[in-house]
């Protein structure tokens, strides 16, 4: 009776610790990045993708016992020392401008991927984030809906400057995953692998040689103006980067339900 | 006369010694951790590689078309230099694809591509790793569905504490000059 009680007493605390993991079933999806190999046709395995991205205060707690990750401490060739963790008040201190319930930005990629391992967990594949982003409160796949792209736009028009709001106020996904839209930008594992060019028929052949299997990639949905606007700023960033509106979450490869038992011999 | 030459070999000794105890600076690529292998077989981290003025590049074995170019790249810059600054330098390629690139299969790279195994390393890690060696190097790369990749290229010259000097993305046998300078530079 007691531990039932003590069971109750918890609940509530544990639904709203931050770093929760909600499980995301496997399935296809179009990708607005179509590349030649592809089509734009991507498969993703069922997974684990946090509910909310990362706080301040849940990464001043990571920082605290992996100090190689203070802003102080960081090597240069994991965070640029002048942005890294800079609208902390001090490298273990966050001060008025970084309330603890606010996603972290000012995070370079080593960073974010050093967090989540210490999770034992990993950031999302692109591809894994735009499955997850493609969904509204109802439907898996609500993105030829104007409606709802307007809404998702309309982040975009709001200043910058603007103080971030805390994570978890917006409503969540039919998976029950929230901001992912209209709070920050952010870090996905494969950002660098995009290669997104302008324009793919101007590449001069030199600019060709660069790439090993001659793959073009074509972005086949324009009119997803918010999600193209992400692929081209993650593929404009290198992994030091951090900047004022860029944080991340973390995610988890599940076992495969469909792999066969091994065989007995 | 001995004690003298026994001299010598103490100071360079303790010179040697010195320079691996001293922690890596803080724009050093080598202090990436996680087990590399070699085409022999030999595993190592990146930190074992210190001291020696070197070119590193990603690389996989399957690839036909960039790959062997960015190999003639690598001889091209051994052969612009002299043989005291050839013995100096090293060369490591890293795979991008763990799944196919075994050491067996690096060696029968090296040894069709006649690559001296005293100065060219060509080396596998995990995938995890791999991803970390390409954002420390801004190698940009995706898998594709053939199980090919694709991926930028080009040479990157780091100091035998392992800091970016100089890249080129220029793919020939006859390397670009100012990078070639580069190098000299470096070496002497």
């Amino acid at each position: 009776m007691n531990r039932v009680a003590l069971l109750i007493a918890l609940l509530p605390v544990v639904a709203h610790a931050g770093g929760d993991y909600v499980s995301i079933p496997a399935g296809q999806y179009r990708s607005v990045l179509n590349y030649e190999d592809t089509k734009g046709n991507n498969t993703v395995a069922r997974f684990e993708l946090m509910k909310t991205p990362v706080t301040n205060a849940e990464f001043l707690a990571f920082v605290q016992s992996h100090p190689q990750w203070r802003r102080d401490e960081v090597p240069g060739v994991y965070a640029e020392k002048a942005g890294y963790l800079a609208h902390w008040q001090a490298p273990l201190e966050l001060g008025d401008a970084a309330k603890p319930e606010q996603p972290v930005t000012h995070v370079s990629w080593f960073a974010a991927s050093a967090y989540c391992e210490a999770q034992h967990a990993r950031l999302p594949m692109w591809a894994e984030w735009e499955y997850v982003a493609a969904a509204d409160t109802t439907r898996r796949d609500a993105r030829s809906d104007p409606v709802w792209r307007e809404s998702i736009l309309g982040w975009y028009s709001k200043p910058s400057t603007s103080p971030l709001t805390n994570v978890g106020q917006s409503p969540p996904n039919v998976y029950g995953v929230q901001d992912l839209h209209g709070l920050i930008w952010e870090w996905t594992e494969d950002f660098a692998s995009m290669l997104v060019s302008s324009d793919d028929r101007s590449q001069s052949d030199s600019n060709r040689l660069k790439f090993c299997g001659a793959t073009a990639l074509t972005t086949q949905d324009r009119e997803n103006y918010a999600v193209l606007m992400r692929v081209a700023m993650l593929s404009s960033l290198e992994a030091v980067n951090s900047t004022s509106s860029l944080g991340f979450r973390c995610a988890r490869s599940l076992p495969d339900p469909e792999s066969p038992p091994k065989e007995l011999p | 006369m001995k004690r003298l030459l026994l001299a010598m070999l103490l100071s360079v000794t303790t010179v040697t010694v010195c320079a691996a105890a001293a922690p890596l600076p803080a724009d050093s690529v080598l202090q990436q951790t996680g087990t590399f292998t070699d085409q022999s077989g030999r595993n190592f981290q990146l930190a074992d590689r210190r001291g020696h003025v070197e070119l590193v590049s990603m690389f996989y074995t399957s690839c036909t078309y960039t790959c062997p170019l960015m190999i003639d790249s690598g001889l091209g810059v051994q052969h612009a230099l002299t043989p005291a600054e050839r013995e100096r330098l090293q060369i490591l390629l890293v795979s991008f694809d763990p799944k196919r690139d075994t050491p067996a299969a690096l060696a029968a790279l090296a040894t069709k591509r006649k690559l001296d195994p005293s100065h060219w390393t060509l080396a596998r890690t995990d995938a995890d790793h791999v991803r970390k060696l390409a954002a420390l190097l801004d190698v940009r790369y995706r898998e594709l569905a053939s199980g090919d990749f694709n991926h930028t290229t080009g040479l990157i010259l780091l100091d035998a504490d392992g800091r970016i000097l100089a890249k080129t993305d220029k793919l020939d046998a006859v390397p670009d000059a100012s990078f070639l300078r580069a190098v000299r530079k470096a070496l002497n």
